[in-house]
């Protein structure tokens, strides 16, 4: 499986991914300069954490006017799989890729440390080696990961069950304070309604080697493997 | 252009020249200098560029050894770790302008070390940050600690170098004059090191990076080398201004363009005294010259002189030296990733650096002349009177303490104690994936990718001691660097030292500053950990009154295998404690003699360094042999704070642990007194009776202390239970202290 990693001047977790797919899983993986756009090859787009453009304005505000861009969204739309890590989740909405929007944490701080997540569904491209309601330890950093979407906007998500992963505590239990950032509803992952884009405030790519502290992200870059089929290789 | 003023003795006192050394650049230039020239001589014979007050000392710091590649006088020392590989670090001071404007100058402390390391072809991977303030309840020092942390995070996040540890202490004798200390480290293959020289006859030299503005014109002359008073305000307009953003984009095409052999000759950032310092360094290092054309230097606005644009600190700026043949090549990767690039100049064989404006030479000085020619100073010391007074410490008149448990509470609680989580917290410590052992042990561990090793990171020193007992306080500081190295299971394998001090032209902080250097250099010397750069800063007083001497070490450890990297958390019921290393201790010096009698006195307890040595080998093979599980240094705070560190500080909760001291004398002296050379290990029962003969064959005592367990704390002395504390609650209080301090 070959994995295309977006770099954006300002991406700092391209390496990251990068390493993972390259050297965790034994894939190939390619890096894509944000001025090109062409996928040719790629299975999975991933856009990595990190500050795009320096993201003075807003997260992932420049980012989404990337010649790149409208290329994730021609390679989404023809169902190849994107998955925004972090920053990479925040230009995928601004995007309108994914719904809603992360805003300032309600702690007001950049935050890095691990959380909790509850896996909610298995029937994703990104999930299917996570049964439902697993909790993976995982970290985060970022100062912006405060999922915001109208009441309106959430009850459809739900319903549609676009809400992929939630905060929670080591047992499991969504609470107020296992939710490091004030998200709504403790929304820490989206998809949308296809499934076959998803985006996550933290960091599969920061946890999938045991001698960081957990390998618990790496079943998310599994899961992706996993539901890879090579003769469903997208035609660019 | 308004007209240029009159040059001469005056105008070059203004610019904080002495008239001898205003009348030794009139010889070196054989006539008077233009305009531009005396700026040029003010920022470079400057005590932040020249070092002139402190290379006389300087030179006698250990600098050699088996793995080490580059020593002092680069941008960042370099030193073997294998496989092709090299660890390229330096640490640097960003007081004045950090005081000044908290935010930018953290910030752009951050952005002036990574450029550092990066202009030596080496990707940054790690950061650790020494920052001093005041006393909590001065006024000035919660704002300071927030822009402070606020920038280093806002700087560092956003370039993606993670910043993975460091240390925070408050002091009143910080209440002025703040310290911002940021160290780096990056790797780098060896075959691809480059250098800042100007070399080849006529190749290109090309300007990178951000627009030149009149930001930081002579920061390091009027900000960096001068005492604070209550003008110091008005000095904001020196601090720069750091965008990270530009930075990465300049790390990553500098990279990209360092990677073709050959393609980059020489390289060097722009930090203090910009664009004069880069070009007469350059050229100076390669025994060649430089001529410059200003009207070819990207401008950020209009009317700038030939004196601003040289003296300008604008951020974010590299200058580089191609080939004719590479210049094309060059310059189309600093477009690709959207930055400036452009030919101001061509190397010379003249050694002169010649500047051109407008058809016109500004500036044709001997670049040795600017470097080499500096004034040298060797300033008159004296050991201040006062220093016998602080010295005398008369413990009868102290009391003893019945129970240590109310003390106890009290440490864990301390602003110099208690967790540094709200802080590290908001610095991203993960991002690049290396960080084995995060924030908040004894040293930081940072994997290699790609081999099997790992770098031990730890930055060390009590200012207290050093306040009491200069070269004493130093050797400490640099034994307690190492030592926390060796609790992560790493061999130092080179120190960087920031020197933070108050006016050399005073005797007292002259004696402070060689007796410092005195303790540094035998302190290196005998743990093997030889000094590869650094940097000193002078001129810490505000209103006359001087920090207490700083001189801030960073260490850094290598480990073989990565699986070895210890942490200082008990990490099993049931493994029992023990300590190495000798149980007394002295209340000299305390952080509790401070915290609990409000007393600074006495001589700290002095380090044996063989003894210190054997320490670290002993806790070495105990590790390699596979037979300890933590390890934490036993440092400020005592036996007493250690050992409920070892209990609280873990990631997965409290533990708790039952242990029983021996000792006579004090009980405040036995649970709180300080002493180097002490380390805390937890080990399996299994583990006792080898870890005992290890111990014992390397001439460091071995005493069980006690077992891990439960759900308290409880120490024993001769009987009695002296501390009995529930470890869940003492690891909230420890853990929420700071930010409850922090927001007062």
């Amino acid at each position: 499986m070959k994995f295309g990693i977006v770099v954006f001047p300002g991406s700092n977790c391209d390496h990251d991914v990068y390493h993972v797919a390259k050297h965790v899983l034994g894939q190939e993986a390619a890096f894509l300069w944000h001025k090109d756009a062409s996928f040719a090859g790629i299975d999975c787009v991933v856009l990595p954490g990190g500050f795009a453009h320096g993201d003075y304005l807003r997260c992932g505000a420049m980012a989404r006017f990337s010649p790149i861009m409208k290329a994730v969204e021609g390679f989404a739309a023809r169902g190849g799989l994107v998955f925004g890590i972090c920053n990479g989740f925040q230009v995928l909405a601004e995007a309108g890729l994914l719904p809603g929007a992360l805003v300032r944490n309600a702690g007001l701080q950049y935050v890095c440390r691990d959380v909790y997540l509850r896996s909610e569904r298995q029937d994703t491209p990104f999930t299917a080696r996570l049964k439902q309601g697993a909790v993976l330890k995982i970290p985060i950093g970022h100062g912006e990961g405060c999922y915001y979407a109208p009441e309106e906007m959430l009850k459809e998500l739900e319903e549609r069950r676009q809400v992929v992963f939630r905060y929670c505590d080591a047992a499991g239990q969504v609470t107020a304070e296992s939710n490091p950032n004030g998200s709504l509803r403790s929304i820490a992952g989206v998809c949308n309604e296809r499934g076959n884009i998803m985006g996550m405030m933290p960091h599969p790519d920061r946890c999938a080697e045991e001698v960081l502290g957990s390998a618990d992200g790496r079943r998310i870059f599994e899961s992706i493997l996993h539901g890879w089929q090579p003769a469903r290789r997208l035609r660019i | 252009m308004s007209r240029e003023p009159d040059v001469g003795r005056e105008l070059a006192l203004q610019h904080g020249l002495t008239g001898e050394e205003y009348e030794r650049a009139v010889a070196a230039l054989g006539r008077t200098p233009t305009y531009t020239e005396l700026g040029i001589f003010s920022v470079m014979w400057s005590e932040h560029c020249s070092y002139k007050s402190s290379r006389v000392h300087l030179k006698n710091l250990p600098t050699e050894g088996p793995r080490i590649v580059q020593g002092p006088g680069e941008n960042a020392g370099i030193v073997d770790i294998g496989s092709g590989i090299a660890a390229v670090f330096k640490m640097e001071s960003h007081n004045h302008p950090s005081y000044v404007e908290p935010y930018q100058g953290a910030a752009t402390g951050v952005g002036g070390i990574l450029r550092d390391i990066f202009t030596m072809g080496a990707r940054p991977i790690a950061s650790l940050d020494s920052l001093r303030f005041g006393a909590l309840d001065h006024p000035r020092t919660r704002y300071l600690v927030g822009g402070v942390v606020a920038g280093i995070a806002g700087y560092g996040n956003s370039i993606g170098v993670p910043t993975v540890g460091g240390e925070v202490a408050f002091h009143p004798s910080y209440n002025g004059n703040i310290l911002v200390n940021v160290f780096s480290v990056g790797i780098a293959r060896r075959d691809k090191i480059h250098r800042g020289v100007a070399a080849g006859l006529a190749n290109p030299v090309i300007y990178v990076g951000s627009r030149t503005g009149r930001d930081g014109i002579h920061g390091a002359s009027r900000l960096a080398s001068s005492e604070f008073d209550a003008a110091s305000e008005s000095k904001r307009p020196t601090v720069q201004v750091g965008d990270p953003f530009t930075e990465k984009l300049l790390l990553e095409a500098c990279l990209e363009a360092m990677k073709q052999p050959g393609q980059v000759v020489g390289i060097q950032d722009m930090g203090a005294a910009g664009l004069t310092c880069s070009t007469v360094e350059m050229a100076a290092r390669a025994g060649a010259g430089m001529e410059i054309d200003l009207d070819n230097v990207p401008l950020r606005e209009e009317g700038m002189t030939p004196y601003d644009i040289m003296l300008s600190e604008s951020q974010e700026r590299m200058l580089l030296v191609a080939t004719p043949a590479t210049e094309r090549r060059v310059r189309d990767i600093f477009e690709k990733w959207d930055l400036e690039a452009s030919v101001i100049g061509r190397v010379t064989d003249t050694g002169r650096v010649k500047v051109i404006s407008k058809g016109r030479i500004v500036a044709d000085m001997p670049a040795e002349a600017l470097v080499d020619g500096a004034p040298r100073y060797r300033r008159p010391s004296a050991r201040p009177a006062w220093q016998e007074t602080v010295q005398a410490l008369r413990l009868q008149e102290v009391p003893d303490l019945a129970d240590g448990n109310e003390a106890l509470i009290r440490l864990l609680a301390a602003p110099n104690l208690c967790s540094r989580q709200a802080i590290y917290q908001t610095y991203d410590h993960m991002v690049r994936t290396n960080t084995v052992v995060r924030p908040g042990s004894d040293a930081a561990v940072i994997r290699l990718k790609g081999t099997e090793r790992a770098l031990a990171l730890a930055v060390d020193c009590n200012s207290r001691y050093c306040h009491l007992d200069p070269a004493e306080g130093a050797r400490l500081a640099v034994a307690e660097a190492a030592r926390n190295i060796a609790c992560a299971g790493g061999v130092p394998i080179g120190t960087t030292d920031c020197l933070n001090f108050g006016n050399p032209e005073k005797p007292e902080v002259m004696w402070q500053f060689e007796e410092s250097i005195k303790g540094i250099a035998e302190a290196c010397r005998a743990l093997a950990a030889p000094i590869v750069g650094g940097n000193v800063s002078f001129y810490n007083e505000t209103e006359g009154k001087s920090i207490h001497p700083t001189p801030t070490i960073a260490v850094v450890g290598l480990l073989e295998d990565v699986r070895g990297a210890l942490t200082q958390w008990f990490r099993r019921e049931g493994d029992l404690i023990f300590l190495l290393g000798d149980a007394e201790a002295s209340l000299a010096g305390s952080e509790y003699l401070a915290l609990v009698h409000g007393r600074e006195a006495g001589r700290p307890a002095a380090v044996e360094l063989a003894r210190e040595m054997a320490l670290h080998e002993a806790l070495r093979g105990a590790r390699d042999a596979g037979l300890i599980a933590s390890a934490h240094d036993c440092s400020e705070g005592g036996l007493a704070f250690a050992l409920l560190e070892c209990c609280i500080s873990g990631p997965g909760g409290a533990v708790g642990a039952e242990t029983r001291l021996e000792g006579k004398g004090r009980l405040d002296a036995l649970l709180f007194g300080e002493a180097p050379s002490r380390v805390i290990v937890s080990a399996p029962p299994e583990s006792r009776a080898r870890l005992e003969h290890a111990g014992g064959s390397a001439g460091v005592p071995v005493r069980l202390l006690g077992r891990v367990g439960g759900i308290r704390l409880t120490v024993s002395v001769g009987g009695t239970r002296v501390v009995d504390l529930d470890v869940a609650r003492a690891r909230s209080a420890w853990s929420a202290a700071l930010e409850e301090h922090l927001r007062g």
